[in-house]
Order: structure tokens, then C-alpha cells, then sequence
């Protein structure tokens, strides 16, 4: 056992075309870092940034996004939507203190299962690379009933 | 018999909510009709010492307004929650930690340094403030500053809610009509955690404007938009309206006449997280598709989480920059 650390990545994946690319890497046996929790969406059109924010607010240390190449959404021009909510994230984030590298874009048609690999496997090194996120879970009260407070 | 007791309480907030309830006219006296005030700073003297020696549950109702900023704040919410048998959150910055919650957006010293040592400051010393000073005649205290601004909900139970910055003076009085009912035994109380005086929608709901799914290339500031037009939806003339996400309850107050919405009335109901849902609203009608040019139409918005979150911050999903929260409370 090394005591490396393994990022969380929670993967949002269409079902057209990245589910089938993780699918393909799977059934060709393909070998990509375990870290990614796959969670197949329709469309990337779907992803409501609230996703997001509740998967790094509960633990994940990144996201991806992964949907049909541009062009080739079949409903239509939903990944361009999903494009400017990724772009629109990436500022808001960082206002947080949540760099770019934890939240990743990629396209990847259902015959890309090598490459869907090869993306998950540079995303789990860069996230690696910038550490854990741990966003703390509540705030913490700090007076208790009693004590403080000027009068 | 004596009437059933009122409070109400600021902490850090900027008045607005106690103007607010003095604007609800002759109401006001509705109010002192049928209940006795206990506590309430901005109209009369009582001392904290005097309600820690009031019994628990003795104050029928309390109206919280400002978030948690400081330790006396907090000492505060324990008390009045503990003295009273119903605490309101009153206003934003109880509910979602209001303008006050974007200073979360900084970690403490970032706060100290723009106020006391930025160019437009004048303090050659560079003083900061202090928890205690030792002065000749005794120690004087300061309440420390806590690390992030909370709302109410985050420190004490919190029985209902009522948003707005400030609540709209015909919500408030209509909260009002209801405490009244209940305490004449004319009306039943609200289910606990309910939120009074609002909508149930959001404010493009209300709003009389026409929205067209046009899209937009850029987004401006309302004074680079010498044109705008009074019938068409704001959003779809470019400037960034917060209506889609927030809730319904001020009549569509901001676009009536012409300014848009900023998010006042907090997060719609459904919606968890108001700046996610404005990050939706604003990535679906920007019209472009090539990074680059996304790029230039959201330079337009130089301050997205402050402009996304400008009453919700402490109540969102993150609640605060990362740096903040890893400070010592
Ligand atoms: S976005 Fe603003 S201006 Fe447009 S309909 Fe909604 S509230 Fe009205
Ligand atoms: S339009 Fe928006 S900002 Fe204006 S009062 Fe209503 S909720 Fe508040
Ligand atoms: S169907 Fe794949 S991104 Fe829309």
C-alpha cells in the first residue's frame, strides 16, 4: 500500500457518446485510474452547475465533464450550453479558491474509448498534483450558549 | 392579561430591516395593540442583562435580522433563540448571509487589509482593530470578527423564515396580520420552517417584461446601456437580472422600472443553490459557441460569484472562499 494520495473524480458522462467511450474502455479492457465515480446523464445539457458544486462541497476533490464533440450532441446544440456553464464555473470557482485543474471539459465520441482513458488518467494526475480539496462539511459554531458576547 | 411578547433583534446588518418595519405605517400600532416589546435596540433601551434574566420561552415571537459576524452575534442568536418561543429569521442577511456573506469571499486579513490599510484609507499607524485594549480606567473589549459570516439557521433552530433585503413593507405587514390571528386564536401557526411575506415562484414570474428566447453576444453594465427599452425582458437586452432564480414576493419590484433584479428575495423555492441556477440562466442565452468568444461575452461579468451571489453567499452550496473556511473560526 503506498500512501499516495487518490483524488475523488466524479465523472459527468453522456449517454450517447462518453458513457459509451467509458463503457468500451471497460469491455476492451482498457486500464484507467479507478478514481472516477462515473454518473451517466443524458446529456451534458443536463448538468445543472449545482452538480457540481454539491459534488465539491461533499468530498470530491474534482469533476469532469465529458459529452459528444461539438457538432454531434444528439439534442441538438446542448454541449455548447454545457461548454458556457463549464466556462462560466471555471470563473466562479476560482473566486472560491477551486483551481481550474478540478473541474476538466472533454468531448469524447462512443468509438473514443482509449482516449476517454487517457483524459481520465491526466485528469486524476493533475488533480493529484494539487492535493486534496476537503471542503469542510459545516460551519463550525464557535461560543456555546453561555460565554461571549460584549454588552 | 397581559399581551404576548415581541422582540426584535439586529446583528450584522445595515438597519434596513428595522426601517422596513417602521414603514409599514399605522400597522405599527396594530403591533403595540397586541403585543408587549420586550427587547428591540433601535426603539428602545433594554439591556442584554435584562433578557438573560427573562425567563426561557418567554418572548412569544422574535424577528432575527443580520447574519453572524462576530462572536457577539452569536452569543446573541443562543440567547434570543433560548428566550423566545418563535425566532424569526428576518430579512436576507438572516436567512443567506446577504451582502455581509460576500465578505466570505475573503479570508479575515483580506477584509482587515481593504478597510484599514487600502490607498483610500488614511491610518498611517496601521491600526487594526482588537479584541481587548488596556486603556487607563479598565480593559475595553471589542467582539472578535469569526472567520466567515453564518446565517441564523446555521447556529440556532430557526422557526420561520422571512426573506428580502429588505422584507417588502406589505409582506411585513401581512406576517404581522397572521402573529395577530394566531395570538386572537383566529388562526393556526404556519408549519414550522415555512417562509412568510413571499412568493412561491420567482421573480421573471411575476414580472410583466417580454421575454422572446433571444440571445445575447455581450453583457453591460446597466450604464453602458443608454437605450434600454421599457418592455422587453432585461436579461435579453443584456444586462445580467437575477429573476430567474430568485424568489417571487416584491411584485417584480427592480424591473418595473428598469433596473434589474439582483437577487434580493434569495433563492427560489426548488432551487437549492441561487448562483448555479444563474449560471444556468445566463449560459443559456449567451450566443456563441467557440471558447474564445464565450470568453469575451463573460468578461462582461467581472465579478461572477459576487453578481451570482450577492445576497446568498453564506447560505450556497460552498459558502465561502476555500481559504476562509480553513481559517480558525
Ligand atoms: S430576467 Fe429580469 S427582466 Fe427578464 S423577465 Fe426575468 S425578472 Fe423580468
Ligand atoms: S426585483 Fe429582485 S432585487 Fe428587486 S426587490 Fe425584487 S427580489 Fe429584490
Ligand atoms: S447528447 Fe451527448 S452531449 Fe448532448
Amino acid at each position: 500500500m503506498s500512501d499516495r494520495f487518490e483524488p475523488v473524480i466524479i465523472g459527468f458522462t453522456c449517454n450517447w457518446c462518453s458513457y459509451r467511450a467509458a463503457d468500451l474502455a471497460g469491455t476492451s479492457r482498457i486500464k484507467y485510474p479507478p478514481n472516477v465515480r462515473l454518473i451517466r446523464l443524458m446529456c451534458t445539457g443536463r448538468l445543472d452547475p449545482t452538480f457540481v458544486l454539491k459534488a465539491f462541497s461533499e468530498g470530491a476533490d474534482g469533476v469532469l465533464i465529458a459529452g459528444c464533440h461539438p457538432g454531434e450532441c444528439h439534442y441538438l446544440e446542448q454541449n455548447y450550453k454545457a461548454l458556457r456553464r463549464y466556462q462560466l464555473m471555471t470563473r466562479t470557482l476560482a473566486q472560491f479558491g477551486i483551481v481550474p485543474e478540478r473541474l476538466r471539459l472533454t468531448w469524447a465520441s462512443a468509438a473514443e474509448g482509449a482516449r476517454f482513458a487517457e483524459e481520465i488518467a491526466t485528469m486524476v494526475e493533475e488533480v493529484r498534483q494539487v492535493g486534496p480539496l476537503n471542503w469542510p462539511t459545516r460551519p463550525v459554531p464557535r461560543v456555546e450558549q453561555a460565554s461571549g458576547g460584549a454588552a | 392579561m397581559s399581551k404576548p411578547k415581541f422582540a426584535m433583534y439586529w446583528a450584522s446588518a445595515c438597519g434596513g430591516c428595522e426601517i422596513a418595519v417602521l414603514n409599514i405605517d399605522e400597522k405599527i400600532l396594530d403591533l403595540d395593540a397586541n403585543f408587549e416589546v420586550a427587547f428591540w435596540p433601535a426603539a428602545m433601551d433594554v439591556k442584554y442583562k435584562e433578557v438573560e434574566a427573562m425567563d426561557d420561552e418567554s418572548i412569544l415571537v422574535t424577528l432575527f435580522n443580520g447574519s453572524i459576524r462576530t462572536d457577539e452575534n452569536e452569543h446573541m442568536a443562543h440567547l434570543l433563540r433560548r428566550k423566545s418561543k418563535l425566532l424569526v429569521a428576518f430579512g436576507s442577511c438572516a436567512n443567506e448571509g446577504c451582502i455581509p456573506g460576500l465578505a466570505n469571499l475573503s479570508p479575515r486579513e483580506g477584509i482587515f487589509e481593504c478597510a484599514y490599510t487600502s490607498p483610500s484609507t488614511e491610518n498611517p499607524d496601521h491600526l487594526r482593530p482588537r479584541s481587548a485594549w488596556q486603556a487607563p480606567e479598565g480593559t475595553l473589549t471589542l467582539t472578535p470578527l469569526q472567520s466567515v459570516v453564518r446565517t441564523l439557521d446555521q447556529v440556532v433552530e430557526v422557526d420561520y423564515h422571512v426573506p428580502g433585503c429588505p422584507p417588502e413593507s406589505h409582506q411585513i405587514a401581512a406576517v404581522l396580520d397572521v402573529l395577530i390571528a394566531v395570538v386572537k386564536g383566529e388562526a393556526e401557526l404556519p408549519p414550522k420552517g415555512a417562509v412568510l411575506g413571499a412568493g412561491d415562484s420567482t421573480v421573471c414570474d411575476e414580472c410583466t417584461r417580454k421575454r422572446d428566447i433571444k440571445r445575447i453576444s455581450k453583457l453591460s453594465r446597466i450604464q453602458e446601456l443608454p437605450m434600454l427599452n421599457t418592455e422587453d425582458c432585461l436579461l435579453e437586452q443584456g444586462l445580467m437580472c437575477s429573476g430567474p432564480a430568485t424568489r417571487s414576493g416584491c411584485n417584480s419590484r427592480c424591473p418595473n422600472v428598469g433596473a434589474p433584479c439582483i437577487g434580493c428575495y434569495g433563492a427560489a423555492p426548488g432551487v437549492l443553490d441561487q448562483g448555479a441556477r444563474l449560471m444556468t440562466a445566463i449560459a443559456s442565452v449567451v450566443d456563441e459557441k467557440e471558447p474564445a468568444a464565450i470568453d469575451k461575452v463573460l468578461d462582461g461579468l467581472p465579478d461572477p460569484a459576487g453578481t451570482f451571489y450577492r445576497f446568498s453567499l453564506a447560505h450556497s452550496l460552498l459558502r465561502a472562499n476555500r481559504a476562509a473556511l480553513a481559517e480558525k473560526p
